[in-house]
């Protein structure tokens, strides 16, 4: 890939000049898809990004937050990361970020993975912030092929490795299975980070004559091109042909940097920060100052290096992994460079902040070496050579948008198997994409930080941030099923289901940040399904109030195989006061003490069912509409009522209704002790009943059944399901038919992953 | 009285450590391994996390750091010392106690709530329980399987070093509750003084009451006797 002769032309215009090789370089690696949001750029303003507690926005390395006051905070007990305030009436701020690195997880799903980590960590860093909880969404072709169970073990393992390594939870997030990911498989990574308004550093350039010092590992030839890489399809070679553009992470060397990084924000000693990422020093260096409305004077040589005679263009450009960029005032650089040498990092003060152009020189080895048996002596001046000369706004900010043709999705049939219902509950419950993900969490250390109340396997996480006395609720996830069936409904599905795991808790939502995968934009229908899943997550994250605060965007994702399903992940925050939260199984009561309720099932209240989306048609391969949503009054009223009800003393237990449908929400709340009796009289459809994923369900055990109907009332209908029992067995009648498995059969059938990969 | 928790590059529990002795009210405080030990240390902690990244072996290159002498003079004048996790490989490393940690029967990280029984009660880390107890303890590692010659485990369990062993909820040290493969069960170790302690479990991860469990807490009370 080279830069496009249209782009050629718009650079030659704005220099009067052909690029040097390096500017071309630049251009093209900035201006990619990667970088630019070329194709993507045109839809991102659907999405609403403010409100009252939005810090900083989307455009800087992380998104900041602001968390509710509290009223009272707990007393010191130590050990403070990130927001040591001191008992001052400093406002506590969370960072959020998420990040793909889909494309390198295909070629060497281990490293791959990790470096996906690894940035954005560090982009939580750049933003002043402690890294405290990492959720990952994953998605994988079919489970039953062998290549997908390599990129599956291999992605969890650098996950784990990288995430464990650095000491940050990994709390939440999802796995999703669908034939689709079969040539493309999607790692997406989101990370909160704790920071406060003291402490808040932006990645925007401050002062001409800052000095501009590079922290972290060396230099080497390292993932040269990745931005680009990032920005075509998977060729049919590509595990071994785009091996060099994938980068290998060191966590120990990330993890001195989480440190260092910590002493030089509670030090006052940065001024901006960015962390080198695509396009590494070029990219890192050019988009800071340029946020700034400023330059820079770069000397590429001084950029500490790993191997000899690195070429400008490679210091420009390589993705070596664990390094940040950050502005310093010239009378703080000696203490910055104490404190990297103190963590045995790498240091060095490569230029300036300019009120000119972005500018990079280059005395080179060639040079060098060209003239050190004759220069070494006679002490002839070496040659200083300008690489890069341009307007670095123009740089960062220039690259035309594309406006591409877009095909609206088709419309499903409606095409239904007739399945046998104890048949289809051993499928649905056993399927990977809903079966107990315990094998992918018990890799991932989701403790280390001594904040997690609840942990990963639940609706959704919750950390203690004892510093704002706050319970932050954490869930990521999409369904490629839901998309696949309807983009712009089921990207609304999306971030309604993730709201409603947040409100299961007892939370409500604050933010989210959203990381949109599509295949091809240059296909009108992938196209058009990837407009739709940006339009629909937009509209219901405007609809329950919750700003889009950053995100993503990896176009691209098409193989031989074809495009992946548009896969809008959504890592959402929600706050709740305290830690606690009602669990999601079925608490053991003795008989009429407690009933089980099923809320805002649409569909059940009106005996008419649609399938489309779920893993039942997937499972006997069938095919219907997406089901009908709540309107948007009923989805942001249902959010609100659910977190206040879960909170409720009288609720027992609270589940969210989602993939698998009903079922397997039943199923999940099972253990030993406890079991559920349920009838679900006079329904039409059976399959229809239990099978369909329509979002923003619940199911709660309450011991004021009364109380839940009153507060549910006029915001989403609520049916009696039955009553808990000792037994641990789930008894489930509809119609006349009826399904019974006890805890032990049901966790063997939830065991599928665990079966197969150990 | 101030316990020194020592951080190496790479360690990741030694603020959780922090957090949760000073719920307790013990004074601590975290020591960067290269400004050596300070002088009022009356307790020291190994913590958890990842010394070196793991590179070479688990533990090995922390174990071979200068503070490490500083740490084995106290140890044997009766300063209290607790290896957790990572620590503990640190602590096998160096010599504290015998044995080594290494890659789990599963070959893969482990993280997960565990049972542990406790052997003896009458060590400064389990005066809060009794004999037999059954206590619950979140684990993660991926190098936590204690090996040890046959011979040698024999001489400690005659002495009664072994602290905790993994059980099941019942206090049965079985095979199926064994998560890594640790000969004999063994979690926790003491040296050859009863004032150190290795084990792979972590009690601070079990000792703040808004997060979950608090079965840690004994471990770390023996600080407070110090």
């Amino acid at each position: 890939m080279s830069l496009a002769d249209s782009d050629h032309e718009l650079v030659v215009e704005e220099l009067g000049r052909e690029p040097t090789p390096a500017e071309a370089a630049l251009f093209e690696n900035l201006w990619s898809e990667h970088c630019a949001y070329r194709s993507s750029r045109p839809l991102l303003s659907a999405f609403e990004s403010e409100g009252d507690q939005v810090v900083i926005g989307p455009g800087d390395d992380a998104a900041v937050v602001a968390l509710p006051e509290s009223e009272d905070e707990d007393e010191d007990e130590g050990g403070n990361e990130g927001a040591d305030t001191e008992g001052d009436d400093t406002q506590t701020y969370i960072t959020m970020g998420i990040e793909s690195h889909n494309h390198p997880s295909y070629v060497d799903p281990f490293d791959g993975a990790a470096t996906g980590v690894g940035g954005i960590v560090r982009d939580t860093l750049s933003m002043g912030a402690y890294p405290i909880a990492l959720a990952d969404s994953l998605y994988f072709g079919e489970f039953d092929r062998e290549h997908s169970k390599y990129l599956f073990e291999g992605v969890v393992e650098g996950i784990s490795h990288y995430g464990n390594c650095i000491g940050v939870p990994t709390v939440a997030g999802s796995v999703d299975f669908h034939a689709d990911y079969e040539g493309n498989p999607l790692v997406n990574v989101a990370c909160v980070g704790l920071t406060n308004e003291e402490r808040l550093v932006t990645a925007e350039a401050q002062e001409p004559g800052n000095k501009l010092v590079l922290v972290g590992n060396a230099t080497g030839r390292d993932g040269l091109g990745g931005a680009s890489f990032a920005s075509e399809d998977l060729a049919e070679d590509a595990e071994t042909e785009d091996r060099p553009a994938v980068q290998v992470g060191d966590p120990y060397a990330e993890k001195l940097l989480i440190e260092a990084n910590e002493q030089l924000v509670d030090d006052g000693l940065i001024e901006s920060a960015r962390d080198l990422g695509a396009a590494g020093l070029g990219g890192a260096s050019s988009e800071l100052v340029a946020k700034g409305g400023l330059g820079a004077h770069i000397e590429l040589e001084r950029v500490h290096q790993r191997e000899p005679n690195m070429s400008a263009l490679e210091i420009l450009l390589a993705e070596s992994q664990e390094r940040m960029c950050y502005e310093v005032d010239p009378e703080n650089v000696d203490r910055v460079a104490e404190i990297a040498a103190r963590f045995d990092l790498g240091c060095s003060v490569i230029g300036e902040v300019t009120e000119g152009n972005y500018v990079c020189t280059f005395e080179g080895s060639e040079a060098r070496s060209a003239s050190d048996d004759s220069s070494g002596d006679d002490g002839e001046p070496r040659e200083r050579e300008t690489v890069v000369d341009v307007d670095a706004y123009f740089l960062g900010e220039g690259a035309p948008m594309n406006d591409l043709p877009s095909e609206e999705p088709a419309e499903p049939d409606t095409d239904l198997p007739d399945a046998d219902l104890t048949e289809a509950f051993d499928a649905v419950v056993s399927s990977p994409n809903t079966a107990s993900k315990r094998w992918v969490y018990r890799q991932y250390d989701h403790e280390v930080g001594v904040r997690t109340s609840v942990g990963p396997g639940d609706d959704a996480a919750i950390i203690a941030v004892r510093e704002a006395n706050t319970g932050l609720a954490i869930s990521s996830g999409a369904a490629p099923h839901w998309t696949t069936t309807a983009p712009y409904d089921g990207a609304r599905a999306i971030a309604l289901e993730n709201a409603t795991n947040i409100a299961a808790k007892g939370a409500t939502p604050l933010a989210a940040v959203d990381c949109l995968n599509g295949g091809n934009p240059e296909k009108p229908d992938v196209y058009g399904g990837f407009t739709g899943i940006v339009d629909g997550l937009a509209d219901m994250c405007e609809t329950l109030s919750t700003p889009v605060v950053g995100g993503n965007v990896s176009l691209y994702n098409d193989s031989v195989a074809g495009p992946i399903p548009p896969t809008p992940t959504l890592a959402m925050v929600g706050t709740k006061d305290g830690y606690d939260a009602p669990p999601l199984e079925v608490q053991p009561t003795a008989e009429g003490e407690s009933e089980l309720l099923l809320v805002g099932d649409l569909a059940l209240e009106s005996d008419a069912f649609s399938l489309g989306g779920s893993e039942y048609l997937a499972q006997f391969d069938g095919s219907d509409q997406f089901p009908a949503l709540p309107s948007d009054e009923q989805a942001a009223d249902l959010v609100g009522t659910l977190a206040s009800v879960a909170d409720d003393e009288a609720t027992l237990a609270v589940h969210d209704v989602s993939h698998g449908g009903l079922v397997v929400a039943l199923a999940e709340m099972i253990t030993d002790d406890a079991g559920l009796d349920i009838s679900l009289p006079d329904v039409s459809d059976p399959a229809g009943a239990l099978f369909h994923e329509q979002p923003g369900r619940a199911v709660i055990q309450t011991e004021s059944p009364a109380a839940v109907r009153d507060a549910f009332d006029t915001v989403a209908p609520v049916v009696s399901l039955g009553a808990a029992t000792a037994n641990g067995t789930l008894s489930l009648t509809v119609d006349d038919e009826t399904i019974t498995a006890d805890a032990t059969e049901i966790r063997d059938l939830r065991s599928t992953i665990e079966d197969e990969l150990e | 009285m101030t316990v020194s928790i020592i951080r190496f590059g790479g360690s990741n529990c030694d603020r959780d450590a922090e957090r949760a002795l000073s719920h307790l009210d013990i004074d601590a405080e975290i020591v960067w391994h290269e400004d050596g030990l300070p002088a009022d240390t009356t307790g020291i902690v190994l913590p958890g996390g990842f010394s070196y990244g793991d590179y070479l072996r688990a533990g090995a290159m922390a174990a071979r750091s200068p503070i490490m002498a500083e740490v084995r003079d106290a140890a044997a004048d009766g300063t209290p010392v607790l290896g957790v996790c990572n620590g503990a490989q640190v602590g096998c490393e160096s010599g504290l106690t015998d044995g080594a940690f290494t890659t789990n029967e599963s070959a893969r990280f482990q993280c997960e709530h565990v049972y542990l029984r406790v052997e003896r009660d009458d060590t400064l880390w389990t005066a809060a329980y009794d004999e037999g107890d059954v206590i619950e303890i979140p684990i993660a590692h991926g190098e936590g399987r204690y090996e040890i010659s046959e011979e040698r485990l024999a001489e400690l369990e005659d002495d009664d070093r072994v602290l905790f062993r993994y059980c099941d909820e019942d206090g049965e040290p079985s095979a199926e509750a064994n998560p890594n493969g640790s000969k004999h069960n063994v979690a926790g170790i003491l040296g050859d003084r009863e004032t150190v302690a290795v084990l792979m479990p972590h009690p601070e991860r079990a000792t703040l009451p808004d997060v979950g469990p608090t079965d840690g807490q004994g471990v770390l009370r023996g600080f407070e006797s110090a």
